[in-house]
């Protein structure tokens, strides 16, 4: 008994919480959206959700067992991953493409750099940009859920081009053509605050994303109404909560993640107002993780007592 | 006083104090004690007893030339066994007089109420008594009460936040001996010609809070104001430089001690000790231990004299009911793990936990920047940013990161979801930084 007795560091109490809870937090937040994106664009939506969590969990597992690391695939961080990239996809994506994503997200973003938390851009986001980059056709393919194509007739749409033709009602719940899960704002907003309830996220990143892209839309074009429009329409939501939240990829101090959201927000805006690309969310927020460790150098806390300033964490 | 708190970050770990309805019960004589050199915060004392030696209760066995130092009293009267070397929880050895009762706790003829009428006389006392911060700390009572500018204080905040889970051996004294609490508070106020008394407790003990506000109120007076302040149930609010923030508004700067901002912090047991010794003339040789745990048969507050191996403390507890697979001297969130149950309770010592198979926490997995450890942490500090400087042993962006402030009181460790051994880590980049500057 004696040699079986531990001696470590203290403290000798933890709160219980662990990596995977957090997971499980973000998927039960994603389920929302994932439920809606099913009954938006039906069976293509499920089979890309499925095939881009099962090729995660794949490369992840694969991956950990080449370069001969302790499996991690229990943490459920790639299932998060898949989810998140399966609902950036359009609907009519080939499986074997969304799957292909999934392996880049995995292998290349995160895994060849040491695996989850040492990754400095979020795997799903760049995932999503690989196949924008291959398959710029298919990735632009945006079709409009299919229960509703035979009632107006319109194939496909590339939302942010023809913005003008939707109404708030349309954006806010989503019944217009885009990525699978980035339509439903209803669905994203309700996951969204689930994480704050369960105190996995601070609002913090969300609020001052969006709120930026609504006020440069708004001085823009000088118009509330389609300021809305613009924050309920394209990848904003889906970004803004889960995207630019992604703990590994933004900074830990809270204004770091002001000014790192100020920034996503700042060339969201540039992007959709001024590039020849219709949506911007997915490069502002890889752009920002890149300025993560120079955001996060300039805005450490002072600590308790020190002089020059009370800037809190 | 309001609930909430005006120290940013900390945590809400499960409170746990079973013991705090329990009266305090005296253990019998224990066959041998163990009276270790090192019980404060500086020089260990030197053994002023030789084996076969008879000693009495209340008599020196060690003592020390030092300023930072507190003489050592037998706790028990009978023989001297042994001066021998021990090894402290820490790591260090001691040297270790060790006395075979003969169970009569006869008192030694030097107890007497000592004559105490100027300042001198007082800190004169105060050392003779042997009190240490019974807080935990260990910092010689005598020094902490003649700061370089005594003048400058104003502010005498007694420490009865027992902010730590399972502890309850301050609440007993706040609830048994308010009344020596409050006498104590007056000598000091008086010797230190200090204007107030902050008598602190969180707000989870609402039973003390009353208690202790009658009595402050009846002897409150201009000029020698004593109040009760209620304090968030937050941890760690009984941390010196989180409750001097908290109940004065005033930060103390790193490297600094609380006189510099006007407060002297004294831990409520220390301050009844101390008012009891000036009566009585009793040294501290007893120590009230709040023995407790999932592998603990009977949790209890035990009067313990001091020096008493802890196996003893436990086998007056009903013993081990589990195998005790963590033993803590200490609380849960800032004690130390012990290995060797024949370790005797110290001065500064005011919990013995053992734990069953529940003390087993999960391994520790990647770190994923959540950012938890940096919104709990009460000094402001940024654990990642530490880490990461440690790994690359750099030294500069370690003291810059202000890593010499952290107080190593766990709660970044407590929040942590991979689990990370974030306090062993800030020990090890402290020592580091130490280290760096004794070469410079």
């Amino acid at each position: 008994m004696q040699n079986s007795r531990i001696v470590r560091s203290s403290p000798h109490l933890h709160s219980g919480d662990s990596t995977r809870m957090i997971m499980l937090d973000v998927i039960i937040a994603l389920l929302p959206a994932s439920v809606a994106s099913i009954w938006l664009f039906g069976w293509q939506s499920a089979a890309l959700i499925v095939t881009c969590i099962a090729a995660c969990l794949a490369s992840e597992y694969l991956s950990r067992l080449v370069l001969r690391r302790e499996q991690t695939v229990g943490d459920l961080s790639a299932v998060v991953t898949g989810l998140l990239l399966a609902l950036n996809l359009p609907a009519t994506l080939p499986l074997w493409q969304a799957a292909l994503g999934s392996a880049v997200a995995i292998v290349v973003v995160k895994q060849m750099f040491g695996g989850l938390g040492h990754n400095f851009v979020n795997p799903a986001l760049v995932g999503r940009i690989v196949l924008m980059v291959s398959f710029p056709a298919a990735m632009n393919q945006y079709v409009v859920p299919f229960w509703m194509s035979s009632v107006d007739g319109v194939a496909t749409a590339t939302p942010l081009v023809q913005l003008e033709s939707f109404d708030l009602q349309t954006l806010f719940f989503g019944t217009y053509g885009g990525a699978i899960g980035e339509t439903c704002a209803a669905a994203l907003l309700l996951g969204g605050v689930y994480l704050v309830v369960r105190r996995v996220i601070q609002p913090t990143i969300p609020v001052v994303f969006i709120g930026t892209v609504f006020v440069l839309s708004w001085l823009i074009s000088g118009d509330a109404y389609e300021a809305t429009r613009q924050i309920l329409s394209g990848g904003l939501m889906l970004g803004a909560i889960f995207m630019a939240t992604d703990y590994v990829t933004c900074p830990v101090t809270t204004l770091g993640k002001v000014i790192y959201a100020l920034g996503c927000g700042g060339l969201t805006v540039l992007i959709r107002q001024g590039g020849s690309l219709p949506e911007g969310v997915s490069f502002a927020i890889v752009v920002m993780n890149i300025l993560v460790p120079l955001i996060e150098r300039v805005t450490y806390a002072t600590p308790f007592g020190k002089k020059g300033g009370e800037r809190h964490a | 006083m309001g609930l909430f708190s005006k120290v940013r970050g900390g945590v809400k770990p499960p409170h746990r104090k079973h013991t705090a309805e329990s009266a305090t019960e005296r253990m019998p004589v224990p066959e041998t004690v163990i009276l270790s050199m090192a019980q404060h915060i500086g020089p260990p004392c030197t053994p002023t007893v030789k084996v076969g030696d008879k000693v009495e209760v209340g008599q020196i066995v060690g003592d020390s030339d030092a300023f930072l130092s507190a003489p050592v009293h037998a706790s028990v009267s009978g023989e001297v066994t042994a001066v021998t070397s021990i090894t402290m929880p820490s790591g260090q050895a001691v040297q270790a007089v060790v006395i075979r009762s003969d169970g009569e706790q006869r008192v030694h003829e030097s107890v007497v109420p000592p004559t105490v009428e100027t300042y001198d006389d007082f800190l004169k006392a105060v050392r003779a008594s042997g009190l240490v911060g019974l807080g935990g700390a260990g910092f010689p009572t005598h020094v902490k009460l003649r700061p370089k500018n005594v003048d400058a204080v104003d502010t005498i905040i007694i420490n009865a936040a027992e902010c730590e889970p399972y502890i309850t051996s301050d609440y007993r004294e706040l609830m048994e001996n308010s009344w020596n609490i409050v006498s104590g508070v007056q000598t000091v106020m008086e010797f230190l010609d200090t204007q107030r008394v902050i008598i602190a407790i969180e707000s989870n003990k609402p039973a003390a809070i009353k208690e202790l506000s009658a009595i402050a109120a009846s002897v409150s007076k201009p000029g020698r104001e004593v109040s009760v302040q209620t304090l968030p149930a937050r941890y760690p609010q009984g941390a010196e430089k989180v409750l001097i923030a908290q109940t004065t508004g005033r930060k103390v700067p790193p490297g600094k001690l609380p006189a510099d901002v006007g407060c002297i912090v004294m831990n409520a047991t220390s301050v009844s000790v101390l008012a009891w010794y000036l009566k009585s003339g009793m040294p501290l040789v007893e120590k009230r231990i709040t023995v407790d745990g999932g592998a603990v048969a009977e949790p209890k507050n035990v009067l313990v004299p001091l020096g008493t191996p802890i196996k003893d403390v436990i086998a007056f507890c009903g013993g081990y009911k589990a195998p005790a697979r963590k033993l803590l001297m200490g609380g849960p969130m800032m004690g130390t793990a012990l290995k060797d149950d024949s370790l005797p309770v110290l001065k500064q010592n005011n919990a013995i936990l053992a734990f069953d198979e529940e003390a087993l926490l999960p391994e520790p997995t990647a770190c994923i920047r959540c950012g938890r450890c940096v919104a709990a942490c009460p000094m402001s500090l940024t654990p990642p940013a530490i880490t990461a400087a440690y790994k690359t042993k750099n030294t500069d962006v370690l003291e810059k990161r202000g890593v010499m402030v952290c107080m190593e009181c766990g709660s970044c460790a407590y929040v942590c979801p991979a689990n990370r051994p974030l306090v062993q880590t800030m020990r090890l980049a402290k020592e580091m930084v130490r280290k760096a500057s004794a070469k410079s």
